[in-house]
């Protein structure tokens, strides 16, 4: 524990470039993923094959794979040459979340059953009537619980940055541990709580809406 | 346009219909132009040259057959296939031990059991393989184990609790009334079904299983991406394309196989619900793995 206390800033400072690449990349990932399911569900083919096809074919990657195509690959293939560090960080965990994102945000659109649709269109509610008041309120409810696993997954996958030249938690655990052999076991407990820090209160946050739903229902 | 009808719009009049085609073409036009557009500006940096070759005819004494065997037997059997081998099954025995645990009449057993799913859910594999490495001198390979056990034992167990959840509680007081003691209710009556109405999401572990052991690749452990790697360090530079991109229809492909599994069981365990056998059949599905 003492290594860790003695570069507490150095901890510090990971900790706040883990909860960036978080945050920026689960925002942008929100917003790219709910595009890709509003394509996905929408009536224009050509968009659907589209999304469906990406979220296939990203889904099935590893984030390492995705990570190494960035640095390798994505050069020659694209001419995309992206900053190696944080910004490729926050590109490969966009392009990896979004998909998880879209496909909580599918499946809840589509357990809202037809009839409250149409229930709220034969009552003379307009388009944007039915979907803000009647089908959205009930898709959020079964979105929420399983975007926050989403999202839980993505606080963590964000270690996988670590091996691609970032200054993250787990790389300084790392690298901690290679300077204070005597200390591992230390560092690697107070660097695990960094992470619970982030990801405890939104697994409890999500069995509690859980039941609330189940109740709901 | 969509077979299903969609919850957000109605069946389309005729003037939406009309408008819808619309869209179809300009979409059409616009993805295959923006995919021309890249292919196009690829070619100009001279991607489709000789170097796909390495993955038919080979390179600097290897051949093509020999790059595919690397990748194939090395890379995805001897290397990634064989972290999901040894973790799945620990990882089934550790899950249905702390699911059983969960359950536990005394707050002493269910408690830690709470405790370790709410924790190693919340840490990532990649701190944990880093853990086996730097502090229990594991070899690569039982890193890589250990990360995948620990993490997955965790989220199966969750999967499982939420599968006895989703039980009617008949079920379990049926159980104890016909005399059989909580934990003979659990492993004969509870637990069989949970892991029946749960396979789906079972299997998709497997996946987030099998794209983890990719993780192995930052601590050196051998598997399809290292092996790629070094393929692509030993050819060199202009053969980074063809082999990344091999290597990732080799996972994807792996991948949706796996998918596709868990779609038909899907499927196949609706249908046979809908029957009249539903007492046999989950007996058989939990009794095996049930310890």
């Amino acid at each position: 524990m003492g290594a860790l206390l003695e570069n507490f800033d150095l901890l510090w400072r990971a900790f706040l470039t883990t909860l960036w690449i978080a945050t920026a990349a689960g925002v942008l990932s929100f917003a790219w993923g709910v595009t890709l399911a509003a394509f996905r569900v929408s009536p224009i083919g050509p968009l659907r094959s589209f999304a469906t096809a990406y979220v296939n074919i990203i889904r099935n990657t590893p984030l390492t794979l995705l990570f190494l195509f960035l640095v390798t690959a994505s050069p020659q293939l694209l001419g995309l040459v992206v900053p190696l560090g944080i910004p490729m960080a926050i590109l490969a965990m966009t392009l990896y979340t979004s998909t998880f994102v879209c496909e909580a945000v599918r499946s809840g659109i589509n357990s809202v059953g037809v009839g409250q649709a149409e229930a709220a269109r034969s009552v003379g509610l307009t388009f944007v009537q039915s979907l803000s008041t009647v089908v959205l309120p009930q898709a959020f409810r079964s979105v929420v619980p399983p975007l926050i696993n989403v999202y839980i997954a993505h606080i963590k996958n964000t270690s996988v940055a670590a091996g691609f030249a970032t200054t993250e938690l787990t790389a300084i655990a790392n690298r901690l541990s290679n300077g204070n052999p005597g200390d591992v076991i230390g560092i690697f407990f107070g660097v695990g709580l960094a992470y619970l820090v982030m990801t405890v209160p939104l697994s409890v946050a999500a069995e509690n809406l859980e039941s609330k739903v189940a109740v709901a229902r | 346009m969509s077979e299903k009808q969609q919850v957000l719009y109605d069946i389309p009049g005729p003037k939406a219909i009309v408008r819808d085609k619309l869209y179809t073409v300009i979409f059409s036009i616009v993805i295959l132009g923006a995919i021309a557009w890249f292919a196009f500006d690829a070619y100009r940096r001279g991607i489709f040259d000789d170097r796909w070759q390495v993955l038919w005819a080979g390179d600097k004494g290897f051949s093509g057959l020999e790059v595919w065997q690397r990748l194939l037997w090395d890379g995805l059997i001897l290397g990634t296939m064989k972290a999901v081998v040894i973790a799945v099954p620990i990882v089934v025995v550790f899950a249905l031990m702390l699911t059983i645990a969960r359950q536990a009449p005394t707050r002493w057993v269910r408690y830690p059991a709470y405790g370790f799913t709410h924790i190693f859910r919340g840490i990532p594999v990649l701190l944990i393989i880093y853990f086996g490495v730097l502090a229990l001198n594991l070899s690569p390979l039982w890193a890589v184990v250990l990360g995948l056990v620990v993490y997955n034992t965790a989220v199966v167990a969750e999967i499982l609790r939420a599968g006895i959840a989703a039980l009617p509680s008949g079920q379990r007081e049926a159980g104890l009334s016909i005399g059989l003691t909580p934990l003979q209710t659990m492993m004969r009556i509870q637990l069989p079904q949970a892991v029946r109405i749960m396979l789906p999401a079972l299997i998709s572990q497997i996946v987030v299983l099998l794209k983890d052991t990719s993780l192995g690749f930052i601590i050196a452990y051998v598997e399809l991406l290292t092996v790629t790697k070094n393929l692509y360090n030993f050819f060199g530079n202009s053969s980074v394309v063809p082999l990344i991109l091999a290597a990732a229809v080799i996972y994807i492909g792996v991948n949706m196989a796996v998918s596709r599994l868990a779609t038909w069981l899907e499927g196949r365990m609706r249908h046979s619900s809908a029957g009249a056998k539903p007492a046999a059949a989950p007996t058989q599905a939990g009794g095996a793995p049930a310890v």
